[in-house]
C-alpha cells in the first residue's frame, strides 16, 4: 500500500530501512509484526489455516491478473498485505469466505477502475462487501481481540512513525481527532458514556484500518488538504452510519467516501491536464 | 490491447460479478431462525417419529421464573446480567420409580419449587413441605441451580443448590422431608456460580462436587461497591469466579482442595461436564468458559488435575463457552462433548462445538470439532443443550435453547454491545462505561433448536415443526421420561418466564424400541455417578455416562435411556462401575427400565 514513500536518505549512502528503496517492504513488515504480536499475545487467530489461504488468494489473484490483464509482473507487497488483512479482519467458521474475500479484494483493483486507477482500496472493498453481503458467513473482528495496553501501544508508536515516514501522518491524525471528537458528539446524542464511543477505537480493527487503510497512497485524493478533507468526510460519515447503529461503520464509510473522492479528484486532475495545453497554446 | 488481453478482461468482469452475486445470494438464502412455518402434530409424527406438546397447564405447572435483581449500579445493564437463574433438574427424590422436576427462581424472596410427579400427568408442587421453597432468602443470595447427587450414600439424592451467592446443601432424609447441612458441610461462603456437577473424582465411592464461579466472589451483585466487576476482555478474560473443587470426606463435611488438585482458573465458568475419556477409570473434567477457551482437566489417578484443553484440541478458539453435554451421535461408542455458543449474523459467528473423540482412549484424548459437518453449530445465541433419542430411532437427537435478552421487538443492543467489547480492558470491565440497554433485545425473541440425527452423523432442523413455536429465552434443558412410557420428554427452563414442559407426543402404534437402565452403585457412590453404559444391538454400539449435573445448568433424569430403532433385540449392555468393576447383562428385555444394583464381588 505505502508504496510511494517520499525520501529520506541519510547522506554518505548508507543503507537505511528508511530509504525509499526498502520504505515499500516496511509495511507488510509492520503489518506482519501486528499479526505476530496478536497471535502470540493472545492467540488472535482462530486458523493459521485461514490467514495463509487468504494471503495465498490474494497473491495468487494478484500474480494471474496482473498477467493476464496487464501482461507484467507487480510487486506483490500490496497482495500480501491486502491477503493479511482479510486474514485479520474477518471471522468465520469456513476457509472459504477468506479466500472469496481475498479474491474480490484484488480483483476489485483490475475492475472497478477509472482512468487507468482503481478506486477502492481492495481489502476495503473485500471485507465491507462480504461483512454487509454475506452476514451469515462472514463476521467482523471488532468484539474479538485482546485488550492489552502494552501490546497496543506498540503498534500505536510504530505504526505513527512509519506513517509519518510515508507522508501520511496528516491523514492518520486527522482520523483519529475527528474521531475523538465526534464521539464526543455521540456520547451526547446517546447519553452513552464518553468512553463507551471512544472504545472502539482502542480495539485493533482500528489500528488497520488507520494505519493501513486511509493512508493508502493508490486510492488517496491528491493533495495534502483533499486527503484531510477526505478523511473527515470518512470520519464524518462514519459517525452517521454509528448513530444508526452499524457496528462496521468505520469500513463502510471508507467504501461509500473514498472511491466518490477519488473519482472526482482523476477527474479534476484530468480536466486540469486538458485544459494546461491548451493555455499553454 | 491485444485479443488475448480483452478476452481476459471480458472473462474476469464476469468471474468478479459472478463472485459478488453469488456471495450475496448464497447468505441470503439461508436463515438461521426457522421461518415458523409450524406444521400440524399429525404430520410431525409420521415425518419425524415425535412430537413435543407443551403440557403445562395439564400437568399442573405454574411456576414461572423471576430474574435476580441487581445493585441500582447495574441498572442500566441489569436485563443482560441479570439474564441466568432459570434452571432445572429431574430427580425421583421419593425413590417410587418417577421423575420429579426442581426449577430454582432467582429473585430475593421467590420461591423455588419441586414438582411431584402423581404418576398420572399431574404433578403437585411440594417444594414448600420438603423445605426446598424459601431459599432466596436476603442475603444468602439467588438460585442459580440445582444438581442432585446421593452424597452419604443413604439410597437418597440430596440436593445442592448453587447460587449468585452461598451454596447450600440439602440432606434427603428418606424422602420425606429435607435439613439444610450447609453450616457443617464446610461449603464456601459465598460463590457467584452458574454451574456445579457431583462426581467422584478419585473413586473413593463418595461423591465429590465442582462448583464454577462466574462473576468473582468478591461481589454481591445485589449490594455492590464498585461497577468494575466485567471481564477484562471479550475473549481473554480471567477475572472471573474462582471455581471449587470439594472432596467429599465421608462424614458430612466437604474439604476445599482446589488449589491441592490445580483447579486454579478464574476464567467465567458456565458449564461442566465429568466422565472418564482416556479409560483410566478416574472421570476427566471439562469447563465451558465465557469470554476466554474451554478447558479440559485430565484427572491423574485422582491425585491431580491438568489442564491440556490445547493439547486436546478444545482449549484454542476462545469462544462463549454455556453448555457442556455428552452425546453418541453416530453410534461408535465414543462419547463427545457439545459446547455451545453465540451465532449472530454478521455480528459474531462462533458456532457451537461438537467435540468427538479422534482416537481410540489415550493418557490424553485429542478431539476433532465436528460441528458444523453435523449440522449442528449454527442455533443462535445458546445456552443449555441435551442430547437425546427422541423418536427412539436408535441415534441420539438434540434438543439446544436459545435466545438471549427478549426486549422491546425489532431493536437490538448489539451495536451498544461492540462498541464496549472491542475496547480496552478498562473500558469493558467497568459496567459505567457500558451503553444503557434502554430495554432494547439482544439476539431475542430466538427458537429454540431441535435437530434430528438422520442416523449418518447428520442432523435435519425441525424446530418448530416437532413442537409449537415458541420463542422464550430459553437457558436449562432436560431430558427425562415423565411418564414412564419408554419416551424422552423434554423440560426447558426459560429466564424470567414461565418453563416449557414438554410431553413426546410419540406416536400410539409406534414400532420403535427402546431399553432402559437406572444405575445403583454399591462399592461405587450410590447414585452411579461416573458409570458408563455400553449398548451393543444390531452392529450398532451407544455409550451413555450417568451424570451428576450436565448441560447448562441441568440435570437430566437419572436413568438412560437407549432407543433402538425397529431392533427388537439387544445383544449386550456393558456396565463401568466408576469403582472399576464391569457388569455385563446379555440379552436385556426390551421395552423396559432395568433397574441395575452393582454387584459386590469385584471382578
Amino acid at each position: 500500500m505505502q508504496n510511494k514513500a517520499g525520501s529520506l536518505a541519510s547522506p554518505g549512502n548508507k543503507i537505511s530501512l528508511l530509504d525509499k528503496n526498502y520504505f515499500k517492504y516496511v509495511p507488510p513488515a509492520f503489518i506482519t509484526l501486528i499479526l505476530l504480536v496478536g497471535q502470540l499475545s493472545f492467540g488472535i487467530l482462530d486458523s493459521y489455516v485461514n490467514v495463509v489461504a487468504s494471503i495465498s488468494a490474494s497473491v495468487i489473484t494478484e500474480i494471474l491478473l496482473a498477467w493476464l490483464l496487464l501482461g507484467t509482473w507487480k510487486n506483490l507487497a500490496s497482495a500480501y498485505i491486502s491477503g493479511i488483512s482479510v486474514g485479520i479482519l474477518i471471522r468465520s467458521n469456513m476457509v472459504w469466505p477468506y479466500i472469496i474475500t481475498a479474491v474480490l479484494s484484488i480483483m476489485s483493483k483490475y475492475v472497478l477502475r477509472y482512468k487507468g486507477r482503481h478506486l477502492w482500496n481492495p481489502s476495503n472493498f473485500g471485507v465491507s462487501w462480504m461483512l454487509f453481503m454475506a452476514p451469515l458467513d462472514v463476521a467482523g473482528l471488532s468484539i474479538q481481540w485482546g485488550n492489552n495496553l502494552a501490546a497496543m501501544s506498540v503498534i500505536w508508536v510504530l505504526g505513527l512513525l512509519i506513517v509519518a515516514r510515508a507522508k501520511r501522518l496528516h491523514v492518520t491524525v486527522t482520523y483519529v481527532l475527528s474521531f475523538i471528537f465526534l464521539a464526543w458528539v455521540r456520547s451526547f446524542i446517546t447519553h452513552d458514556a464518553f468512553l463507551a464511543e471512544l472504545a472502539p477505537l482502542t480495539g485493533p480493527m482500528y489500528q488497520l484500518f488507520i494505519f493501513f487503510m486511509i493512508t493508502d497512497p493508490p486510492t488517496s485524493v491528491s493533495g495534502k488538504k483533499g486527503q484531510i478533507i477526505v478523511v473527515a468526510l470518512v470520519a464524518l460519515v462514519e459517525f452517521v452510519l454509528r448513530l444508526n447503529s452499524f457496528i462496521y461503520a468505520p469500513f463502510f464509510a471508507l467504501f461509500l467516501v473514498g472511491p466518490v473522492a477519488k473519482f472526482i479528484d482523476l477527474r479534476r486532475n484530468a480536466v486540469k491536464a486538458q485544459n494546461k495545453p491548451a493555455l499553454v497554446a | 490491447m491485444s485479443r488475448f488481453r480483452r478476452l481476459s478482461g471480458i472473462i474476469v468482469v464476469i468471474i468478479f460479478a459472478g463472485l459478488l452475486a453469488s456471495t450475496a445470494l448464497m447468505s441470503g438464502q439461508r436463515l438461521f431462525h426457522n421461518d415458523g412455518s409450524a406444521i400440524q402434530r399429525e404430520t410431525a409424527l409420521n415425518k419425524y417419529g415425535f412430537y413435543l406438546e407443551p403440557v403445562n397447564a395439564q400437568s399442573g405447572i405454574s411456576f414461572r421464573h423471576l430474574c435476580p435483581q441487581l445493585d441500582p449500579k447495574l441498572k442500566h445493564i441489569e436485563a443482560q446480567i441479570a439474564s441466568m437463574g432459570a434452571s432445572v433438574s429431574i430427580v425421583d427424590f421419593d425413590n417410587d420409580g418417577w421423575n420429579d422436576i426442581y426449577f430454582t427462581n432467582s429473585r430475593t424472596g421467590s420461591f423455588n419449587a419441586l414438582y411431584h410427579n402423581l404418576h398420572n400427568g399431574k404433578f403437585e408442587d411440594v417444594a414448600a413441605q420438603a423445605g426446598l421453597a424459601d431459599v432466596n432468602k436476603k442475603g444468602t443470595g439467588v438460585s442459580m441451580g440445582a444438581v442432585w447427587g446421593d452424597y452419604n450414600n443413604d439410597g437418597y439424592e440430596d440436593l445442592l443448590l448453587y447460587k449468585w451467592g452461598k451454596p447450600e446443601l440439602f440432606e434427603n432424609v428418606g424422602g420425606k422431608k429435607f435439613v439444610n447441612v450447609t453450616d457443617s458441610a464446610g461449603l464456601p461462603g459465598w460463590v457467584n456460580a452458574n454451574s456445579a456437577i457431583w462426581f467422584d473424582f478419585d473413586n473413593d465411592g463418595l461423591l465429590d462436587l465442582f462448583i464454577g464461579g462466574y462473576f468473582s466472589e468478591k461481589y454481591d451483585l445485589a449490594n455492590l461497591t464498585t461497577t468494575k466487576i466485567m471481564p477484562e476482555s471479550f475473549r481473554y478474560a480471567n477475572n472471573g469466579g474462582r471455581n471449587y473443587l470439594l472432596k467429599n470426606m465421608g462424614n458430612g463435611r466437604f474439604k476445599d482442595v482446589t488449589t491441592e488438585y490445580g483447579l486454579t482458573s478464574t476464567k467465567w465458568t458456565l458449564a461442566a461436564a465429568a466422565a472418564d475419556f482416556n479409560g483410566d477409570g478416574y472421570p476427566e473434567l471439562f469447563v465451558a468458559n465465557d469470554y476466554n477457551v474451554d478447558e479440559f482437566y485430565i484427572n491423574e489417578g485422582g491425585k491431580k488435575f491438568v489442564e491440556r484443553g490445547k493439547q486436546a484440541g478444545v482449549g484454542n478458539i476462545p469462544k462463549s463457552g454455556m453448555n457442556a453435554t455428552f452425546g453418541d451421535i453416530n453410534n461408535d461408542g465414543s462419547v463427545g462433548i457439545y459446547t455451545t455458543d453465540i451465532t449472530e449474523k454478521g455480528i459474531l459467528i462462533q458456532g457451537n462445538n461438537y467435540w468427538h473423540p479422534k482416537t481410540a482412549e489415550t493418557s490424553t484424548p485429542e478431539f476433532v470439532n465436528l460441528g458444523q459437518l453435523a449440522g449442528i453449530d449454527n442455533a443462535g445465541w445458546s445456552y443449555g443443550a441435551q442430547f437425546g433419542d427422541l423418536n427412539n430411532d436408535g441415534y441420539m437427537d438434540l434438543y439446544v435453547a436459545n435466545g438471549f435478552v427478549s426486549g422491546k421487538k425489532n431493536t437490538s443492543y448489539w451495536y451498544d454491545y461492540s462498541k464496549v467489547t472491542g475496547g480496552n480492558s478498562s473500558i469493558i470491565g467497568d459496567a459505567a462505561n457500558w451503553p444503557d440497554m434502554e430495554g432494547k433485545s439482544q439476539s431475542g425473541y430466538q427458537q429454540d433448536k431441535i435437530w434430528l440425527n438422520d442416523s449418518t452423523g447428520s442432523f435435519e432442523d425441525v424446530s418448530s415443526k416437532a413442537c409449537p413455536q415458541a420463542t422464550y429465552d430459553g437457558r436449562s434443558v432436560a431430558m427425562a421420561d415423565l411418564w414412564n412410557r419408554g419416551v424422552l420428554d423434554v423440560i426447558v427452563a426459560n429466564q424470567n418466564n414461565i418453563p416449557l414442559v414438554y410431553k413426546n407426543e410419540f406416536p400410539a402404534k409406534s414400532d420403535k424400541h427402546w431399553v432402559d437402565f437406572d444405575l445403583h452403585g454399591t462399592l461405587s457412590n450410590a447414585s452411579a455417578i461416573g458409570a458408563r453404559v455400553e449398548l451393543q444391538w444390531a452392529g450398532k454400539q451407544q455409550i451413555q455416562v450417568v451424570t451428576g449435573g450436565i448441560g447448562f445448568s441441568s440435570q437430566n433424569q437419572h436413568r438412560v435411556h437407549f432407543g433402538l430403532g425397529k431392533d427388537a433385540k439387544v445383544d449386550k449392555v456393558v456396565i463401568y462401575w466408576p469403582s472399576g468393576q464391569v457388569d455385563e447383562i446379555n440379552n436385556p428385555q426390551i421395552d423396559k427400565l432395568h433397574v441395575i444394583t452393582e454387584s459386590k464381588d469385584k471382578k
